[in-house]
């Protein structure tokens, strides 16, 4: 069986120019640099990393939100990369999208039954007599009740706003969702509320999705499978709970060792692998793997060249970029 | 003794809708070298309680209603404004929530940090640069020279707090307010900056009250933790006794809806309910309404903080004081 979202090699560069009548490209971030990844449907993959490593470039160009600059993206067995206009449209009901904010992810004057409606009627989805009926179906799929139709979003709390974001992303009925940090902006009781719902509406409507988080506690909740970035290339990834349990790339050890546990004697005893520094910028990356000035097993070899994604072992699925794997 | 002991402190935000009873009458201690942890979810009044202290909350809407605050043979609540700025920044700093916002855009993070030695220590410049460099080096940060002529948007978001740091710890003050501190960081930057505050704590003997709702970084940096909720502390203990022995459903609604408490894909537990407007008067216990423990009694008797098992242990349950008294 083919996978039901590939992505090949996958490049998302931003040139920043110069000059404002013969702008020339001074110089190129390159937020997502070659990355490769497959999700199997109804399977849920979680993308984790620190701020600033393309893990929202990566969600938004895989939507083609942001152009692709090289590489290929296929979702059930079609290249996305050279679609263009209705053809694409007729393409994005598949795939949607859910914003961590819902403060800001929601037209301040324009009522749950506008939101809702809006891409309902853009996409020709019901006919539109149907429109109220739909619109409530959508609003119970997400535990909201219809009779708050009218309402606008001020009116509704963090974690029903939230609601509304998923209902939106549900109206088309999309295949595939990008969820990025859903549940960032909300508190721990509502929080769990949201994971539930995303996991219940995964099993009803056999959704796949690419959950985008810097919380590691979460994504470790909730995905199937698990890819670590840093700096616009995918370290490590494999079964989640293999990655979370075995890590394998020194990057994924530091990061998983620095989650706090919400258990008071683990965390007296436990020992952190502190990170010296900050990430390096996109703009001007190290020489070889891009993790060396912060590793702590790098070699002469880590210096000057990279590693591509390679098996960790016979017995495992998992798939690290690490010179050394295995000697550490 | 304790460094600071705060006793009944109310704080209400007089607002067109009604009075918003933020914190309704709550007392904490805290010993010099400890540090005490307040969780609590947005709107449970843990971050105007702290801000009361130093006499940040805006005045009108908000009025501080009642309490004392001791620090030092001194009520903070009713110090002048004067005698008040003679301790805020000196003998008490506070670290806020977010890097972005709280360093000022247009001054040079070195002007930025020896402000609070030029306004309370008769200090030279000169010298007050060398102590702002060294404070930096404390912090992590190298290149001082260059550092300081910097401006704030030349450094990442885990660099600005950790000036942020920096800047609340030059003086070397008593308590230390942390709001926040690491919410908007990335896991391995809040390492750092967690482990940074504790070394700093032990060198200069520091009492820290940590704020924030991710129970992770309680249980690593708290000695003792208070549970907020509708702005009254609902338990407190020490850090084992309310992840071990916790006697509020609250606090165990709290630790059973957090992701890491269950295996993967497990349905996780959640409070069902939104948490309590707080312009009405609750007759009862607030958290009676979303409560899976609630008696009738619950709705109609407002409970007070009784100490359980352990001494240094209270809870604010009927319940639970009734089955403890049995």
């Amino acid at each position: 069986m083919s996978e039901f979202l590939e992505v090949e090699n996958l490049k998302t560069h931003f040139p920043i120019y110069e000059g404002s009548f013969f702008p020339k490209v001074k110089a190129v971030v390159k937020a997502v640099d070659g990355v490769s990844f497959h999700v199997k449907r109804g399977e849920i993959l979680g993308l984790v990393g620190e701020s600033g490593c393309g893990k929202s470039t990566l969600g938004r160009t895989v939507l083609r939100l942001l152009d692709i600059t090289e590489g290929r993206v296929s979702l059930d067995g079609r290249d996305l990369a050279p679609i263009k206009g209705k053809e694409l449209n007729r393409y994005r009901t598949q795939m949607q999208m859910i914003f961590q904010d819902p403060y800001a992810s929601l037209d301040p004057r324009m009522t749950v039954y506008d939101t809702l409606a809006e891409p309902l009627m853009v996409h020709n989805i019901v006919p539109k007599a149907d429109l109220t009926k739909e619109v409530s179906r959508l609003m119970n799929t997400v535990g909201l009740a219809p009779r708050f139709m009218k309402k606008y979003p001020h009116e509704f709390s963090g974690g029903q706003r939230q609601r509304i974001s998923i209902a939106r992303a549900l109206a088309l009925r999309p295949k595939l969702i990008v969820a990025d940090e859903p549940v960032s902006a909300l508190d721990v009781s509502i929080q769990s509320q949201i994971l539930n719902l995303l996991l219940d509406l995964r099993k009803e409507l056999d959704l796949t999705m690419i959950f985008i988080s810097h919380d590691l506690s979460v994504v470790r909740y909730i995905s199937d499978r698990l890819a670590v970035m840093y700096l616009g290339k995918i370290v490590e990834t494999g079964d989640s709970k293999e990655v979370f349990e075995n890590p394998q790339h020194p990057y994924t050890k530091a990061l998983l060792s620095a989650i706090p546990q919400p258990d008071p004697k683990r965390e007296r005893d436990s020992k952190r692998i502190l990170l010296e520094g900050d990430p390096p910028s996109p703009l001007n990356p190290p020489t070889g793997c891009s993790f060396h000035p912060r590793c702590a097993y790098a070699t002469a070899e880590c210096k000057t060249t990279s590693q591509n994604l390679a098996p960790v072992g016979k017995n495992s699925q998992t798939l690290a970029a690490c010179h050394r794997i295995g000697q550490f | 003794m304790a460094l600071i002991s705060v006793k009944d402190l109310k704080t209400y935000f007089h607002t067109r809708n009604g009075v918003v009873r933020a914190v309704d009458g709550i007392s904490f201690d805290v010993e010099a070298g400890k540090t005490l942890g307040i969780v609590g979810e947005s709107g449970s009044g843990k971050s105007v309680s702290q801000y009361s202290l130093l006499g940040l909350i805006p005045m009108p809407p908000g009025k501080i209603e009642s309490g004392t605050a001791m620090f030092d043979g001194q009520d903070l609540l009713k110090l002048s404004g004067e005698k008040l700025r003679k301790i805020r920044g000196k003998r008490i700093s506070m670290i806020f929530q977010d890097p972005m916002t709280c360093l000022n855009p247009y001054m040079k993070i070195g002007d930025q940090l020896i402000e609070p030695l030029l306004t309370h220590f008769d200090i030279s410049h000169e010298d007050a640069m060398k102590k702002a460099a060294q404070a930096l080096k404390n912090v992590g940060i190298h290149e001082t020279e260059k550092r300081l002529n910097s401006y704030p948007h030349q450094f990442s978001g885990g660099m600005r707090q950790r000036v942020m740091i920096a800047m609340a710890l030059i003086t070397e003050p008593e308590l230390l307010i942390a709001d926040e501190p690491t919410t908007a960081l990335d896991v391995t930057v809040q390492a750092q900056v967690l482990d940074l505050i504790k070394k700093l704590q032990q060198e200069i003997n520091t009492a820290v009250i940590f704020i924030t709702h991710d129970l992770g970084v309680i249980a690593g940096v708290a000695d003792e933790v208070a549970v907020m909720y509708g702005g009254k502390i609902v338990e407190r203990g020490s850090t084992d006794d309310i992840f071990y022995n916790s006697q509020h459903p609250y606090t165990k609604a709290l630790m059973a809806s957090i992701p890491a408490t269950h295996a993967h894909g497990e349905r996780l537990y959640t409070i069902e309910g939104l948490p309590p407007n707080l312009t009405k008067a609750i007759p009862g216990c607030s958290f009676a309404p979303r409560c899976g423990e609630c008696e009738d009694y619950c709705k109609t008797t407002k409970p007070e903080l009784e100490v359980m098992e352990s001494p240094s242990h209270e809870s604010a349950c009927l319940k639970y004081q009734k089955e403890h008294r049995a």
